[in-house]
């Protein structure tokens, strides 16, 4: 299937990624090549098949609810040495409306 | 020193021909002047290096060296190493100096390997040529206008051109079989939770699994040793003991019964690619192995399959590159949404983009159940296909790749051709089973790799099968011209 | 046109478990900003979750309380979207298959009839960080303490039909919670918070009208205020032949009112799908019986129970069983006064109760042991000291030192009750005696006297007198 530029742009917006207008053929026809690709699939039937989700045939394991040994892991000083832009000890980001 | 594999490098530190540190200055003075050439490398850590070299020769000289200790090693750029930058070749994370160490990085250390540097890879491991990272392309070895294949192609042109006697690697859909049939290494992708991805940056975290890239079998299985194992930070680890694969790679191999798939010699399969594997086989009978055709019906679902699959995840997975905490963050940006926007855009490249507009699309409403549960579908006809064979075989073999090391730009603009490079090496991360890969000679002046697949938790078996080839051939020993 | 009210509520509640859901780190409330965030918090790359086993457990244990269905195989899914205090771009949670299902909750109306609501399902979920919107010259600050702590969420079927059944419900859940000891209850903190659907169609309807979602009501009034408001709105736009929008909206405490956040075209495409990093979550019937075994005695239990074993009323009974530690308070006074149940309950309920709400205290931290409370009726019960007195004892212990026994009080200041007849007969004939008065008008008629006579003997008494024996001499002193 091919995608209509309206859907590119919804699926750009969702994806956080900006495409320029003059690039959206290209984008268009390349998810377009993609999912002819994947649309082989279509050629199986898959009634009743059970979706594999995980290769491992196991369940999750669990952990014991105690404070492991984290030191740098939550050393704030350490992380936030990385991070663009901080103060007081908080991650900075434009003006979050709340609605 | 040169061009000496691990087992034997090994020998001569253990016999004192050498220190580590010497050995480590020869690694690092190779790739003062070779990288430059291959681009094999993003970030070179010499110091790093020189500090952990000299302890290595301390931890000899005290009588607590492993086989291991001392031996340098490159890592691909996927691992997180504390301190040291970790950029997976985006530019989204060009500053990104990890502030932890992935567990396989943690076991290296702990048996005393030393760190040369971070190995040039495709952006978040997403290509089969390695020209989609923000570093540029690596060049192959073996001819310097073709690619070393992706997604790890730094760390496989580094062990080709000896600037390291190994690399760790990660395979998602080939990204180390590939990558080692077109450099002429021998790499295998263990099981699916064999090898801890904590610290691994993720790409699909259901098919994502780490592993060595080394010139000999034999050398895969010191490597597997030490970074497989049991970790209780990643919750798809499987626990079970992990054998010394270095014990079991000499058994012989008569009656060891090889499936060939006909699906994997068909439409698609280059010729002399097709002839040089056959070879091999030949090879193998005279070892002892039964050959038979075998049929792995779904296989053509696979490349389909993954680009549902791992475009999924991987657009959940980067979503956590939003310029907030760390990484790229774009100029002045004027609200929450700009900075998103702008700084996602400009941080990852266009294969990148291409994959999370792909993924985004599959898991969106509406479109879920005709392509990601479908996928999940044929993902599990893929596994039974396999399981199905392993009754009556013990390993699958076939080319791990369709044809040889193609030319740098031959494939760039053509995502499709492109993810045709790994139609051998798919269905194995679907299902999870371990796959190696060895080369098995040339067809001119590139190097032809042989794949074989295993049942879960056989990386024994692969490596003493491909060990034992290696035994009777020197593929694995030729080094190429320019890097003698 | 008369319209019918719809209403289901989706409750938060955070667990008190050591540790986050998915990583080790202190769970604890209150730190400093982005000092309980450990890389995997924080959504580092290469990160990975592992489930912390206590929030099964609880989670389990809450199932079982409402009589739900326990899944066997539940898996955890990914919530996908961007929002700042949500490290990882996306919120793991469960989704097609829940830990817990179909359960439900008994509540009472105000008529005193019992009403069954329906808990579609109860499943785990993380937390998100908070953004702070203190002025960083004009940017928000972001801390991730929060992020990953674990969370219960509780689904109700649209069974509710008014504000007063809604809170009802949710005090119920939340007495629940409380008593299961696997979330604070403190609302103040946001550790137990709600989200209401509320939706209006004509009475007769099998349709639901459209709903809309009321996010984050972190208080019972305001769960109350808000649905109340939004009911009148939505009632005004009906009538008016409009139609309500699907949408969310988000309560204003200060103007009373609800506010539209994001209508249904906007809102996000969640794209959930099964977390690859998690397996799924299988659970044995031994597991699922070992909570059974560990749960406590849950509150309609000890209601019932109390009202058989203490012969208590109903509205009694209901009162010291709401919480868990008001319940074992009592019962350890009435077995240690060894009986008088109804004595322990109005004491309790009445001037024990108005000390903790004055002190606004809670019943964990009382100054006054059962023990005392326990010693000080044991005099109220054989009169030694009169009712009256007793609130004075009780005073005394309260703010007392140590942990003294209401006698040491009682002989301590002389307040052991005269039941000396001849005492009590002497105090008597001294107020006969200095009030004839008073006494040719009591005896031609006037009999409200009485109480005068009363007051006047029990001043010389010091008030220590048993009033009943009191009455009782008086009345045959005064007919002589």
């Amino acid at each position: 299937m091919s995608l209509e530029p309206i859907e590119i742009r919804k699926i750009a917006y969702l994806s956080r990624l900006d495409i320029l207008d003059q690039d959206i053929p290209t984008y268009s026809r390349n998810l377009a090549d993609i999912l002819t690709l994947v649309e082989q699939m279509n050629d199986v039937d898959t009634t009743g098949v059970v979706p594999m989700a995980h290769p491992l045939d196991m369940p999750q394991r669990l952990r014991a609810d105690e404070i492991g040994e984290i030191s740098e892991l939550i050393n704030r000083e350490y992380l936030q040495a990385i991070a663009p832009q901080v103060e007081s000890g908080l991650y900075l980001v434009p003006k979050v409306i709340d609605y | 020193m040169k061009e000496k594999t691990i087992s034997q490098l090994s020998i001569g530190l253990a016999a004192k021909e050498f220190s580590s540190k010497e050995l480590t200055q020869m690694f690092l003075e190779r790739i003062k002047k070779f990288n430059p050439l291959l681009n094999a490398f993003i970030t070179v850590t010499n110091d790093v290096a020189l500090v952990q070299a000299q302890a290595a020769d301390r931890r000899r000289q005290q009588g607590l060296a492993g086989p291991l200790t001392g031996i340098p090693i490159a890592q691909k750029d996927i691992f997180c190493t504390n301190g040291v930058r970790t950029s997976c070749g985006s530019r989204m994370l060009d500053c990104f100096i990890a502030p932890y160490n992935a567990t396989v990085v943690e076991k290296l250390n702990a048996v005393g390997m030393v760190m040369l540097g971070k190995t040039n890879m495709d952006e978040f491991a997403m290509g089969s040529s390695n020209e989609n990272s923000f570093y540029g392309p690596v060049k192959n070895p073996w001819d310097l206008d073709t690619v070393p294949g992706g997604s790890s192609g730094g760390s496989a042109a580094a062990v080709a051109a000896w600037l390291a006697p190994a690399a760790t690697a990660t395979d998602t859909g080939g990204s180390i079989r590939q990558p080692a049939a077109l450099c002429g290494l021998t790499g295998i992708k263990p099981t699916y939770g064999l090898v801890s991805r904590w610290g691994m940056i993720a790409y699909a975290s259901s098919l994502d699994q780490g592993g060595p890239l080394a010139h000999t079998a034999e050398d895969c299985a010191f490597l597997l040793s030490a970074m497989a194992g049991f970790d209780p930070r990643d919750s798809t680890s499987i626990d079970r003991p992990i054998p010394d694969y270095v014990n079991t790679i000499k058994q012989p191999l008569e009656g060891l019964r090889i499936g060939l798939p006909k699906e994997y010699f068909s439409d698609g399969l280059d010729n002399a690619v097709a002839h040089t594997v056959e070879i091999a086989i030949d090879q193998y009978q005279k070892l002892g192995a039964r050959i038979r055709e075998i049929s792995l019906p779904n296989s053509h679902l696979a490349i389909p399959a993954y680009y549902v699959i791992a475009p999924a995840e991987c657009s959940s997975n980067l979503a956590r590159f939003d310029g907030v905490r760390y990484g790229h963050r774009c100029n002045s940006p004027k609200d929450l949404l700009d900075l998103y926007t702008r700084s996602r855009t400009q941080g990852f490249g266009d294969e990148v983009k291409r994959r999370i507009l792909v993924g985004t699309f599959a898991l969106s409403a509406g479109y879920y159940d005709a392509y990601y549960l479908k996928a999940q579908q044929i993902r599990r006809l893929i596994s039974d296909d396999f399981q199905r064979a392993f009754e009556y075989i013990d390993v699958i073999a076939g080319p791990t790749s369709p044809t040889v090391a193609f030319n740098l730009g031959e494939r760039v603009d053509d995502p499709i051709k492109m993810y045709l490079s790994d139609m051998y090496t798919i269905a194995v991360n679907l299902a999870g089973l371990p796959g190696l890969s060895l080369p098995v000679g040339f067809v001119g002046k590139h190097p032809v790799g042989l794949q074989l697949i295993g049942n879960y938790f056989t990386e024994g078996r692969l490596l003493n099968v491909a060990h034992r080839y290696q035994q009777v051939t020197d593929w694995h020993a030729r080094v190429p011209n320019e890097f003698t | 046109m008369e319209l019918e009210t719809i209403i289901g509520l989706e409750i938060h509640a955070q667990l008190t478990t050591k540790t986050k859901i998915f990583s080790s780190t202190s769970n604890c409330y209150g730190a400093e900003p982005n000092t309980q965030a450990c890389v995997i918090d924080l959504g580092m790359p290469g990160v990975l979750p592992v489930l912390n086993q206590e929030t099964v457990r609880m989670a389990v244990m809450f199932g079982l309380a409402i009589n739900a269905e326990i899944a066997s195989r539940s898996v955890f899914a990914r919530k996908n979207y961007f929002y700042p205090d949500l490290p990882k771009g996306y919120q793991i949670s469960q989704y097609e298959l829940p830990l817990v299902r179909d359960g439900q909750m008994i509540i009472e109306l105000e008529d005193g009839s019992r009403k069954a609501i329906g808990i579609t399902r109860a499943h785990l979920e993380e937390d998100a960080g908070k953004s702070l919107h203190e002025d960083f010259q004009g940017l928000s600050g972001i801390d991730l303490n929060r992020a990953g702590t674990p969370l219960l969420e509780i689904v109700s079927e649209p069974d509710l039909r008014s504000s007063k059944e809604a809170i009802s419900y949710m005090r119920k859940i939340h007495q629940m919670v409380v008593y299961l000891a696997i979330c604070d209850g403190n609302m103040q903190n946001g550790s137990f918070r709600c989200d209401a659907n509320v939706s209006l169609r004509c009475a007769g309807d099998q349709r639901f009208g459209t709903r809309v979602e009321i996010k984050n009501l972190n208080s019972f009034r305001f769960v109350e205020r808000a649905i109340e408001f939004e009911v009148e709105r939505q009632t005004n736009i009906l009538k008016s032949g409009s139609r309500v929008i699907q949408e969310t909206r988000m309560y204003d405490a200060y103007k009373c009112e609800t506010r539209s956040m994001r209508s249904k075209e906007e809102a996000e495409d969640y794209r959930y799908f099964p977390d690859p990093d998690l397996l799924p979550l299988l659970l044995d019937e031994c597991f699922i019986s070992a909570v059974r075994a560990d749960l406590p005695e849950l509150p309609d239990a000890k209601k019932q129970r109390f009202m058989t074993q203490y012969s208590l009323s109903s509205y009694d009974a209901g009162m010291l069983t709401s919480s868990c530690a008001l319940g074992n308070y009592y019962e350890t006074v009435v077995a240690e006064l060894g009986g008088n149940p109804k004595l322990c309950a109005n004491w309790l309920m009445g001037d024990f109760s108005a000390f903790l709400n004055k002190e606004n205290r809670e019943i964990t931290d009382s100054p006054v042991t059962p023990y005392q409370i326990a010693s000080l009726l044991r005099r109220v019960q054989d009169q030694t000291i009169s009712g009256k007195i007793a609130k004075d004892v009780l005073e005394a212990l309260w703010f007392g030192e140590g942990n003294v026994e209401a006698d040491s009080i009682i002989e301590e200041r002389g307040l052991r009750q005269i039941i000396d007849t001849s005492a009590i007969g002497e105090a008597i004939e001294i107020v006969i005696e200095s009030n004839p008065e008073q006494l040719a008008q009591y005896r031609s008629g006037k009999g409200k006297l009485f109480g005068f006579f009363i007051g006047q003997v029990m001043k010389i008494l010091s008030g220590k007198a048993n009033p009943q024996q009191v009455n009782k001499l008086l009345e045959e002193k005064l007919k002589e």
